[in-house]
C-alpha cells in the first residue's frame, strides 16, 4: 500500500469516530477551558510500529543507497550467466559448479557460494548500518524522537526495515539467478551433494529452505551493522565496521590451529544451507546455525536497543 | 477553568545539571511556567539554552534533577510525557529527499491521531503551501524554519517551545515569526522561547528567565525587569553645533557619568531626568543639539551587564 493511501484511509478512520473538526477550529479547541478534554482525547493516541515501519521503507526507497545494494543483487546473477553463457563452463571447483550448465536449479546455489565472503555482508551493512546513523548526520532523530512514538517503537521499525532490506536483496538474488538459470539452462532436476537426484518441485522446496538457512546469518550480521550504527552515530563507520568484522570471522576460520572454533564463527553459518542439499538431509550445521547466530544478533540487538533508548541526542 | 487551576504547570524543572566533562552547560536551572504565558529564556551563546530545551523534551539525560511537562517526566513515561507538546532545538532537521509535505506526512504519522489532517492549515500557516512538492534539500534556511513551526503545530500543542525561531530569518519571516507566535498565545498555547534578542523577549514575553554559563541569573516578570531597567542610568550619544563647549557643560553636570569624546560627538551615562535638564542648560548656552539617542535599548543594556558583569561569587 502506498503511503497516500495509507494516510487517506487512517483520515477516514479518524473522521469515522469523530466530527472532523475544521482546521480554524482547532485554535478554538486549545483555550485553556478546552484543553483538559482536548488532552484527554488525545491520549492512548499512540502511533503503531506498523505505520512507523511503513514510513522507515518509504524512506529507504527515497533513498539511492538502498537501490545500490539492490541493484548489486542483481547484477551479480546477471553477470555470472552471462559469463557462463560465454564461457560454456561452469565453475568445476564449488559444489554445484559442475550442474550450473544442466539446469537452473543449480545457479541459485552456486551464487549464494560466491557471495557469502563480501557480498551480503556489505548488502546488508550499506543499509543497516546506516540506518541510524544517518539519522544522526541529517539531524533527524530530534525530529523524530520529540513526536509521539517512544524510542523503541522508532528502533523496533529500524530493525524490521533492515530485515526487510535483507530479505528483498536475497530473494532478489536467488530468484533473478533462478530466473536466468532456467530460461538459459531448463528447469532440470538437480544433483544432490551426496549424487543423488531431486526432483524439480522438492528441488525448488530445498532452495526455499537453503534461503530460509541463508538468511539466519545475513540477519546476525544485520543486526551487528545496526549496533555499529547505532553506536558510531556514522554511517561509513559502520558499513566499513562491519565488513571488517566479517573480514576478521572469515580469516580466522582459515587460520590453521583455530579449527575447533570454526564452526561457532558466523562466518562459518553462511555454508550451513549445504546440509539441506544432501541426502538425506543433514540438519545438524542448520540446527547449530541456528543457535550461533542467534548468539551474535541477540546481544547486538540488545545492545543496540539499550543504547538507543538511553542515548543523548544532541547535535543536528 | 477550575481544572486548569489544579492541574500540573506546563513546564515544571527542579535542580537540572547536565556536565559535559568539566564544563556545567546547565548549573540546577529551576524554571517553572503557568499555563497561558509565553515565557523567554533569554542568553548569550553557550549560556546552556539549547541544552536546557533538551533536557525538557527528553532527548538527553540530565545529570540531576527532573523535568515535567503538564506533570509528566519524558524520561519516566517518553513520548507519552510530549502529549500536547511540539517544538524544536536549534535549526529544525528533515529529511532533505523527502518534500516537505511527505516529511509533514511522515511527522503526522508518528503523532498518531487526526495530525494528518492539519497538514494543509499547517503549511498555509507558515507561508509554505506554494512549495509543499519540493524536496527539503532545496529549501533556504528560513524555510526549513518555517517547516519546523509546521511541523510542530502538526501536533495542535498546548505548549510550544521553541528555540530561538526567528535565527536566520529576514525581517518579514521575524515579523511573521512574532506574530504567529503571539496568535498562538492569543489561543491560549504556552510558549517557551528561548533567544538571545533582548528586543525579541521583550515584544512577546510576559516572564524571562535570564541565563548565563548554566544559571539562571534573573527570573521574572518582564514588567519587573523593564522597571529595574529604567531606573538605571543608561548610555547616551550627544551631538550638537559646539561639541567643545557641550562638553564643558556636560562636564560640570553632577548626575552625568561616564563623559567621553568620540568621533561623532560624545557620550556619556545619565537618567532620563538628567537628559532632559541637560537639553535646557545647553539650550541656555546657545548650544543647538543635532542628536540626542540613548546607545543602547536600556533592556538590552541590563542584560549585558547581567549576562557580561563580573561573575556573581
Ligand atoms: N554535546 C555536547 N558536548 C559538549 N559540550 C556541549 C554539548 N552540547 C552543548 N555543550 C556545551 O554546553 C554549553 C551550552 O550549550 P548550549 O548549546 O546549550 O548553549 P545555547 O545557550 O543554546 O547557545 P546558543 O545561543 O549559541 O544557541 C556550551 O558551552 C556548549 O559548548
Ligand atoms: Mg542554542
Amino acid at each position: 500500500m502506498s503511503a497516500p493511501e495509507f494516510l487517506r484511509s487512517a483520515a477516514t478512520a479518524a473522521a469515522a469516530t469523530e466530527a472532523p473538526p475544521a482546521p480554524r477550529a482547532d485554535a478554538t479547541a486549545t483555550r485553556p477551558g478546552t484543553a483538559a478534554a482536548t488532552s484527554a482525547a488525545r491520549r492512548g493516541r499512540r502511533p503503531s510500529v506498523a505505520s512507523i515501519y511503513r514510513w522507515e521503507l518509504l524512506k529507504l526507497r527515497a533513498q539511492k543507497r538502498t537501490f545500490l545494494g539492490l541493484g548489486a543483487a542483481v547484477l551479480v546473477p546477471v553477470i555470472f550467466i552471462v559469463a557462463l553463457a560465454a564461457n560454456g563452463n561452469g565453475p568445476d571447483e564449488v559444489p554445484f559448479g559442475r550442474y550450473v550448465t544442466e539446469t537452473g536449479l543449480a545457479v541459485p546455489p552456486v551464487l549464494l557460494l560466491f557471495s557469502s565472503i563480501w557480498l551480503f555482508p556489505l548488502i546488508v551493512a550499506l543499509v543497516a548500518g546506516d540506518i541510524v546513523a544517518n539519522e544522526d548526520s541529517n539531524g533527524t532523530l530530534k525530529t523524530i524522537l520529540t513526536r509521539s512514538a517512544d524510542r523503541h517503537q522508532i528502533f523496533l521499525a529500524k530493525l524490521l526495515a533492515s530485515f526487510s532490506y535483507a530479505i528483498l536483496a536475497l530473494l532478489l538474488f536467488a530468484g533473478t539467478g533462478l530466473l536466468l538459470g532456467a530460461l538459459r539452462y531448463g528447469l532440470d532436476p538437480l544433483t544432490s551433494l551426496s549424487g543423488t537426484p531431486i526432483e524439480v518441485g522438492r528441488g525448488l522446496l530445498l532452495l526455499g529452505a537453503a534461503l530460509l538457512a541463508y538468511l539466519m546469518p545475513v540477519l546476525a550480521v544485520a543486526s551487528i551493522a545496526l549496533l555499529l550504527s547505532t553506536v558510531t552515530r556514522n554511517s561509513a563507520a559502520a558499513v566499513v565496521g562491519t565488513l571488517m568484522l566479517s573480514l576478521i570471522l572469515q580469516i580466522v576460520g582459515i587460520i590453521s590451529g583455530l579449527e575447533s572454533i570454526r564452526p561457532y564463527l558466523l562466518s562459518t553459518q553462511f555454508d550451513a544451507w549445504q546440509g539441506l542439499l544432501r541426502d538425506p538431509i543433514d540438519w545438524a550445521p542448520i540446527a547449530r546455525s541456528a543457535w550461533v547466530c542467534a548468539l551474535y544478533a541477540v546481544p547486538s540487538l540488545t545492545a543496540a536497543l539499550l543504547t538507543f533508548m538511553r542515548r543523548d541526542v544532541t547535535g543536528g | 477553568m477550575g481544572a486548569i487551576a489544579t492541574a500540573a504547570p506546563p513546564i515544571e524543572a527542579r535542580g537540572l545539571v547536565k556536565r559535559y566533562g568539566e564544563l556545567t552547560a546547565v548549573d540546577h536551572v529551576d524554571l517553572t511556567v503557568e499555563a497561558g504565558t509565553v515565557y523567554g529564556y533569554l542568553g548569550p551563546n553557550g549560556a546552556g539554552k539549547t541544552t536546557s530545551l533538551r533536557m525538557l523534551l527528553g532527548l538527553i539525560r540530565p545529570d540531576e534533577g527532573a523535568a515535567r511537562l503538564f506533570g509528566r517526566d519524558p524520561l519516566l513515561e517518553g513520548a507519552a510525557a510530549l502529549d500536547g507538546v511540539a517544538g524544536f532545538v536549534e535549526a529544525p532537521r528533515f529529511y532533505p529527499y523527502l518534500s516537505g509535505r511527505r516529511n509533514l506526512e511522515l511527522m503526522a504519522a508518528l503523532d498518531g491521531g487526526d495530525a494528518a489532517e492539519r497538514i494543509d492549515a499547517a503549511l498555509e500557516t507558515v507561508g509554505l503551501a506554494h512549495r509543499d512538492s519540493d524536496k527539503v534539500k532545496g529549501y533556504s534556511h528560513g524555510m526549513k524554519q518555517r517547516l519546523g513551526i509546521g511541523a510542530a503545530l502538526l501536533r495542535d500543542p498546548r505548549l510550544l517551545l521553541l528555540d530561538e525561531p526567528t535565527t536566520g530569518l529576514d525581517p518579514a519571516g521575524m515579523r511573521d515569526m512574532r506574530e504567529l507566535v503571539r496568535r498562538l498565545a492569543a489561543d491560549g498555547i504556552t510558549v517557551l522561547l528561548s533567544s538571545h534578542l533582548m528586543g525579541e523577549v521583550e515584544e512577546l514575553c510576559d516572564r524571562v528567565a535570564i541565563v548565563r554559563s548554566g544559571r539562571v541569573i534573573y527570573e521574572g516578570e518582564l514588567d519587573a525587569l523593564l522597571h529595574r531597567a529604567s531606573g538605571q542610568a543608561q548610555g547616551w550619544r550627544l551631538r550638537t553645533t559646539d561639541d567643545q563647549a557641550a562638553w564643558d557643560v556636560c562636564s560640570y553636570r553632577p548626575g552625568l557619568t561616564s563623559l567621553a569624546s568620540g568621533r561623532d560627538g560624545l557620550t556619556f551615562a545619565a537618567d532620563e531626568r538628567e537628559v532632559a535638564q541637560l537639553s535646557l542648560a545647553l539650550a541656555r548656552r546657545d548650544i543647538a543639539i543635532v542628536a540626542l539617542v540613548p546607545a543602547a535599548a536600556s533592556l538590552e543594556q541590563l542584560f549585558f551587564e547581567l549576562t557580561e558583569g563580573e561573575e556573581a561569587a
